[in-house]
């Protein structure tokens, strides 16, 4: 065991680690931030995924202790100062990109990735981007939509009905 | 106009911000104080005998608290199973026992064998490595024709065979359809298997069982879709637990697609741990966990045939399955082959004489029950695929041929025991055929030959049977339970309301969609409405969420209550207004004396309920709550048409589709965007079975599709967007809202078409395939084109 710090959305916090603990645990059981989700074991699904020093990176790929020192960001520091809902987690809300909420956090997070990198992604290119996350409830036609309507882009030409 | 509140309105959902800001509450992020952790040690062999387990190194390491064996459940009960079928001979099935930990033999790849109490789940497992298990590998039977055949082990040994039951359907149909058949002008035969599939949703299973000595009461927080179906399984069949001192929460569940309704033994085994170990424990499944112990879904291998007259009328249609139950019965298992699929053969079809038998197979595999459609994606797959390769023998239109053939009259009784009470096929098909322009269909062929690629269009109709279920009915099928649901509705003094549903959400927005009926039916503000749902603790006796049934049956029991509460509310407004009861109307929040400028508002009638001060006490009682339950008196039945173009590289077998269409008959809608988004999600899992998903065994009984790695779960990137359409709507004509269910219709009815959009690919290369078996991998599709 040794202590773990890192900057968590914006606060300094210290909890133990094992050397196998992966940072979604140390995240969960560590500081009991239970936004960010377990989908599986083989780092496919995505439900994890935070952003590390400002890149997104699914949490079950790393461990915790050599993450000393790290700037974390995960769904719970999303939401806007005053605790509204960010732009990204209000377009998800506004076009139903949420059924059951499991991978919803991922999804919020990796989008919010793709969008920094890439402000005005086709919907080609947020499907590729999204390719890492994967979602049973939505059929990901509602979470394309919120994705290209948080980029500012009207999805009247991509929905389909 | 679309509405902005109330039936009809989409407005956001309420359960979105929590989800959204990780403040979701899902069983997982449930943590009791002073808990343990559970790991299970499984079978890696899928049959063989158990000479013997030595725990001993196990117990001794460090951290761990106990390490259970089959021997700790002697006198526990085995995990029961929901559902009777009784066999062409009037026989019952032959039933296994389900131990919860395995007695003497494992029977799949997963089979629990023991488990290690621990003080953290990474020392669990450690532990579990270390116990030490002595097993004789005996022959498996994976194929379930090689499971019947003379000799084959046996998976259970006190059973007489792998044959859990033979069941015919209508069994004095049989003999005029085999007439009719022998007679026919054509005869369309078609042999296919309805591939094995993991229900995946993306929240494993978990389980948190806790005991509280001071008044013997256990408490158990799980991922499932049914928590009072769960006490009742659980308590009364497996661990003698009486309903009063057994509390089974299901919070936030994260998907559950059928495969959360079953009881399982991990739910018994944290229920019984934590009171034999006296501390909370908890288990979680890994992914590859849930592989190997979620039930599966699907597995029919059918023939069908499908007799025509020589003016294309259907006149009989015959089938034989063989359905794989796997190793044990989960627990509505043996229901799925049979009437959720048999009596779904008519299909949108006035066939007059059918007949379904159906052979329903033990094999060393995992359980297999009811997954998003349970039953009716087999019915409809078989009937759809079989119309079309029909039509292609005939030469005519697909189109026209199903359309000669629809229902058109309403009520029909069909020859396999269920009436329709409404319907429009024709509406639903004239709908798709708008949204698909089909007269544009051979220019964007034309287009996709000239980039050497082949375009096929396929559609197809589906019909489910949804709002399960008439309780009369089901128990004379063999059902063990009623299918009724329930609701209180508790109105507070001031005005607002909580909703105790005995449905359950994981996913379905029902504290959004809910609210809107009750704000409604009373005219105030729907954020005045606060649905519970998912405790035993506090919602009255109910059956869950599966079958597409939540509003159509727990709705309906919503809205019995809520007209409790309205027709008291009135006879409280009619004391203190000093009206007749019956001149008293309710309008926007608004009581009003007809006739008068009389009126109170909502929360002041209300307020005298709880403070009755100037009430009519010698009449009714104070307070304003009320129960119901709603049993239904027939299923209700979705129906609609759904449509694909699809893209074969015909380098390499690739399937891509470029677009999807579904024309659905819902009846009354009340929140559109809920209901586009459940057809959204459900034609992705229908389309991923048809293209990717596949759950393969070897011949040993090896699960080769444990882990997200060889599963193929359809991805953003493998779909188009949808073109959903619930324009078409015949109310249903039994239950109070008119609504039928829509939460299955997308897997149920985009497998044909995908199937059918690729044959008809082929053939405008003229490669005549008869048929190929989902998933249409590249590997299938192109081996196919080469004949």
């Amino acid at each position: 065991m040794a202590k773990v710090t890192m900057t968590v959305n914006g606060k300094t916090r210290t909890a133990e680690a094992e050397g196998r603990t992966l940072l979604v645990e140390w995240l969960r059981e560590g500081l009991r931030l239970t936004g960010t989700h377990v989908g599986c074991d083989t780092s496919q699904c995505g439900a994890c995924v935070v952003h590390v020093d400002g890149e997104a990176v699914k949490a079950c790929t790393a461990l915790a202790q050599e993450l000393d020192g790290a700037e974390v960001t995960t769904i719970e520091g999303m939401a806007n100062a005053d605790g509204s809902l960010g732009v990204v987690q209000q377009a998800f809300q506004d076009y139903h990109g949420l059924q059951c909420g499991f991978c919803t956090p991922g999804m919020v997070m990796s989008a919010a990735a793709l969008l920094k990198e890439n402000p005005k992604p086709t919907e080609a290119e947020v499907r590729h981007y999204l390719e890492g996350n994967i979602c049973r409830c939505t059929g990901y036609h509602n979470i394309v939509k919120a994705v290209m309507a948080a980029s500012g882009q009207d999805v009247a030409p991509v929905a389909a009905e | 106009m679309p509405k902005d509140t109330g039936i009809g309105a989409s407005p956001k959902r309420r359960e979105d911000v929590r989800f959204l800001t990780g403040k979701g509450r899902y069983t997982d992020d449930i943590n009791v104080a002073g808990q343990a952790h559970v790991a299970f040690l499984r079978s890696d062999v899928a049959h063989g005998t158990i000479n013997g387990i030595d725990t001993s190194a196990a117990e001794a390491m460090e951290g761990v608290v106990r390490v259970f064996t089959a021997k700790d459940f002697e006198g526990v009960g085995g995990i029961p199973c929901g559902w009777q079928i009784t066999d062409r001979q009037g026989n019952p099935m032959q039933e296994p026992k389900h131990p919860v930990l395995a007695e003497g033999k494992v029977r799949h790849v997963g089979d629990p064998i023991a488990a290690v109490v621990a003080e953290s789940a990474a020392i669990a497992r450690d532990a579990c490595e270390a116990i030490e298990v002595d097993i004789s590998d005996l022959p498996a039977v994976i194929d379930m024709k090689k499971a019947l055949a003379d000799g084959a082990p046996k998976v259970h040994d006190d059973l007489t065979s792998n044959l859990c039951y033979d069941w015919g359907f209508v069994e004095e149909n049989r003999e005029a359809v085999d007439k009719a058949i022998a007679e026919a002008a054509h005869v369309t035969t078609l042999e296919l298997v309805n591939n094995r599939l993991v229900a995946n949703p993306m929240e494993p299973r978990v389980a948190v069982g806790d005991y509280a000595a001071h008044d013997d009461s256990s408490t158990l927080y799980t991922t499932s879709q049914n928590p009072h179906v769960i006490r009742l399984l659980m308590g009364a069949f497996v661990l003698g637990i009486p309903e009063h001192k057994l509390r089974v929460v299901a919070p936030d569940v994260g998907g559950g697609f059928g495969t959360k309704i079953f009881h399982y033994a991990e739910e018994a085994f944290c229920t019984f741990a934590a009171k034999a170990c006296e501390r909370p424990v908890k288990w979680t499944a890994s992914r590859s966990e849930a592989f190997m112990s979620d039930a599966h879904g699907r597995d029919h291998v059918t023939k069908i045939e499908l007799a025509l007259d020589a003016d294309n009328n259907f006149t009989a249609i015959r089938t034989e399955t063989h359905a794989n139950m796997g190793a044990y019965l989960s627990t509505f298992a043996p229901s799925v082959p049979t009437w959720l699929h048999g009596t779904l053969m008519a299909g949108n079809y006035k066939t007059p004489l059918i007949y379904v038998n159906v052979k329903a197979v033990f094999t060393n595999t995992v359980p297999v029950d009811a997954y998003r459609g349970a039953g009716r994606p087999e019915a409809t797959f078989q009937l759809e695929r079989v119309i079309d390769k029909a039509a292609r023998e005939l030469g005519v239109d697909p189109v026209d041929l199903r359309r000669q053939n629809f229902v058109t009259e309403f009520p029909y009784a069909t020859p396999v025991a269920v009436e329709y009470d409404t319907g429009d096929y024709g509406a639903t098909m004239d709908r798709l055929l708008e949204m698909i322009d089909r007269d544009g269909f051979e220019a964007r062929r034309k287009e996709s030959e000239s980039r050497g690629k082949l375009r096929g269009l396929g559609l197809n109709c589906y019909i489910e049977a949804c709002g399960i279920a008439p309780s009369s009915l089901v128990g004379q099928l063999g059902a063990r339970a009623g299918l009724y649901e329930s609701a209180t509705v508790r109105v507070n003094a001031t005005g607002g309301l909580v909703v105790m549903t005995g449905s359950h959400s994981h996913g379905q927005g029902h504290e959004t969609s809910f609210a809107q009926v009750v704000a409604d039916m009373i005219g105030i503000d729907e954020n005045q409405v606060e649905i519970v749902h998912g405790d035993t603790a506090n919602t009255p006796m109910g059956m869950g969420t599966y079958g597409s049934r939540s509003l159509a049956v727990g709705g309906s029991a919503m809205v019995r209550a809520t007209e409790k509460i309205i027709a008291k509310a009135k006879k409280i407004a009619a004391h203190i207004m000093e009206a007749a009861e019956g001149d008293i109307e309710l309008k926007d929040g608004q009581f009003t004396v007809a006739g008068t400028d009389k009126s109170m508002a909502w929360g002041d009638v209300t307020l005298a309920a709880y403070v009755p001060h100037n009430y009519p006490l010698e009449e009714i009682e104070p307070g304003l709550e009320e129960t119901a339950f709603y049993d239904p008196n027939n299923f209700t039945y979705p129906a609609g048409a759904y449509a694909c173009e699809v893209e074969v590289d015909p380098e390499t077998g690739r399937v891509e589709v470029l677009s999807f269409a579904a024309a659905d008959d819902f009846g009354n809608v009340v929140n559109p965007m809920i209901v586009e988004g459940q057809v959204h999600g459900g034609l992705a899992q229908g389309i991923g079975q048809a293209l990717f998903e596949n759950c393969a065994y070897d011949e040993e009984g090896q699960l080769l599709s444990a882990s997200y790695m060889d599963y193929s779960m359809p991805r953003s990137s493998d779909l188009p967007m949808f073109q959903v359409d619930h324009s078409c709507q015949t109310p249903c004509t039994h239950n109070p809202l008119g609504v039928k269910g829509c939460g299955e219709a997308g897997a149920i009815g985009s497998p044909p078409a995908i199937v059918n959009g690729v044959i008809d690919a082929l053939a405008s290369a003229g490669h005549d395939v008869g048929h190929i078996d989902m998933p249409l991998t590249p590997a299938k599709v192109w081996a196919a084109m080469q004949g």
